[in-house]
């Protein structure tokens, strides 16, 4: 028992003496938005984002752990410091920007899409299932008569449609293309939406001098044309960086 | 049987591997953080309970006005309202108080916009801590709060129990010349579990189903795993493709709450029979 009570002891001490140098950064993400953060059959944070923030922690030096959180309280959390960083397809918004801070992006703007049951939907009239707390939510929600159903996950957005809750929902372009190409039944309807200025890493407003190391990590993966390469892997139908 | 190649397989070959992917596990396992959470909230918030019913009761104004408060105000406030304020505050009170015993040099606001920021030692747990000190800790504020909002309710419910023995049988213990603990402890305590179990069993289906509150907390319940595998798999994401599955996972946990919830309603009466017995009430009375 003593020796418990001393190595127990060693371990705080041990980790009140690295803590100053700050060598382990916890990723958090949602866990729920294939391509860019999946679960895979593991039960392990898997996708775009994944490979993207593994590949800049080493860049940066520093050891990463990933975490999962809901969507919705996914800010509150990283403000409140459960994580240090959120790479979770969030994209750059004025909004959120009052909250927290961004790096640079580290993908283009991507359209957002409406995906649908059928050909012959009037998008102007239509219920529009998005995600709650998504810029595609605020854009629907500013459609003058369309109404717009919001869901606590990316999933269940497309099963409203699925199941007739709702005739089509809007979100990420690079998010709806694999789910339109496995389901013949479902397809884009109307033109695509621009809205939102890229995807880029949260950081808290004070934790400045770690959000400037990640940002030099994406210009370096910019520069070295890795980064188009994660993007052309697993968001094929996106836009690349020009280098 | 090898799980290599699941595109292969089929039928119950399949399934079997299907069923114990990482992932599948994951999801056994959180029974487990589910059955423990119960485990250890139940009796602890019986606790925070039985403080505040004596609280409630007591002779001292000031001691009397802080338990009725406590069972007012936490009751008084929705569960995911306190779990999201509670939580952040508790959190954020330790480490400022940390952050004031270690770091007395700091010049710095500790508040910044929305942002809560203490020195890196003060931290709970240290950001450099491994990834399971951090579950630890989110565990533990859990179960705080699980309790702190039951342990209200459960305050309630044997202020009334405790309201509800007999008047005579404390007279009586007076009579014998008992001092007021004596009678507490002999003769109040022992009385009132039967006047308390029909509603503490209340109580305690209402945290049996309160769970998946977890989720807020980053704590991955059953309710967040059904969700997750049951959700439609891509085959480009995943080697076990399936369609909407949302339901036959919803089917299993109904069936675990179900269960739950006929095994706790057996123990309740048998406990209810034991504590009727011999009382001055139609339940121990009439037999």
């Amino acid at each position: 028992m003593k020796t418990l009570i001393l190595s127990a002891a060693a371990l705080t001490l041990a980790g009140s003496l690295s803590a100053a140098a700050q060598d382990i950064v916890r990723l958090g993400t949602e866990g729920g938005y294939a391509p860019y953060n999946f679960l895979n059959d593991a039960g392990e944070v898997d996708g775009f984002e994944r490979e993207l923030g593994d590949e800049l922690c080493d860049r940066v030096g520093v050891e990463c752990e990933w975490v999962t959180n809901d969507w919705d309280s996914i800010i509150p959390n990283l403000v409140s410091g459960n994580y240090d960083a959120i790479l979770a397809g969030m994209s750059i918004t004025e909004e959120r920007q009052q909250v927290i801070d961004f790096t640079q992006g580290y993908t283009q703007p991507d359209p957002s899409v409406f995906v649908a049951a059928s050909e012959d939907i009037d998008l102007e009239t239509a219920v529009i299932a998005a995600q709650t707390g998504t810029i595609q939510a605020g854009y629907a929600a500013e459609m003058e008569n369309a109404t717009l159903l919001e869901f606590a996950t990316p999933e269940e957005t497309v099963a409203a449609v699925r199941n007739g809750e709702a005739d089509a929902v809007l979100a990420d372009m690079a998010f709806l293309v694999p789910v339109t190409q496995n389901n013949s039944d479902l397809m884009m309807v109307g033109d695509q939406v621009l809205i939102g200025g890229g995807i880029g890493m949260g950081f808290r407003q004070s934790d400045d001098e770690l959000r400037q190391r990640f940002d030099d990590a994406i210009q370096s993966m910019k520069d070295d044309g890795s980064l188009n390469a994660l993007i052309e892997e697993w968001l094929p139908e996106s836009a690349l960086f020009d280098s | 049987m090898t799980c290599t190649d699941p595109a292969t397989l089929d039928g119950l070959a399949w399934l079997g591997c299907y069923l114990t992917t990482g992932k599948h596990l994951s999801f056994y396992a959180s029974f487990g953080t589910v059955l423990l959470l119960l485990a250890i909230t139940a009796p602890t918030a019986l606790l925070f309970g039985f403080g505040g019913a004596m609280a409630a009761r007591a002779r001292l104004a000031p001691v009397r006005f802080l338990g009725k408060t406590y069972i007012a105000i936490v009751r008084g406030v929705p569960d995911i309202a306190f779990f999201l304020f509670f939580v952040i505050a508790l959190d954020q009170g330790l480490e400022y108080l940390r952050h004031h015993v270690l770091c007395p040099d700091w010049d710095q606001p500790v508040r910044q916009g929305s942002d809560f920021v203490v020195c890196d030692i003060a931290k709970l747990p240290l950001g450099s801590a491994p990834q399971w000190q951090h579950e630890i800790y989110g565990y533990s504020l859990a179960i705080v709060t699980f309790a702190i909002v039951f342990g209200a309710f459960a305050a309630n419910v044997l202020y009334g129990a405790m309201m509800a023995v007999p008047r005579a049988q404390l007279e009586t213990a007076e009579a014998y010349g008992l001092t007021r603990a004596q009678i507490f402890r002999r003769i109040l305590v022992p009385q009132m579990w039967v006047y308390a179990v029909p509603g503490l069993s209340n109580l305690w289906m209402v945290l049996v189903k309160a769970t998946p509150l977890l989720f807020l907390l980053g704590v991955e319940d059953i309710v967040y795993w059904a969700r997750e595998l049951g959700g439609t798999k891509n085959p480009s994401f995943t080697d076990y493709p399936h369609g909407d599955w949302r339901i036959w996972y919803f089917l299993a946990l109904l069936v675990f709450y179900l269960l739950l919830t006929r095994v706790s309603e057996a123990l309740l009466e048998r406990l209810m029979k034991r504590l009727t017995f011999g009382q001055a009430t139609t339940g121990g009375a009439a037999r």
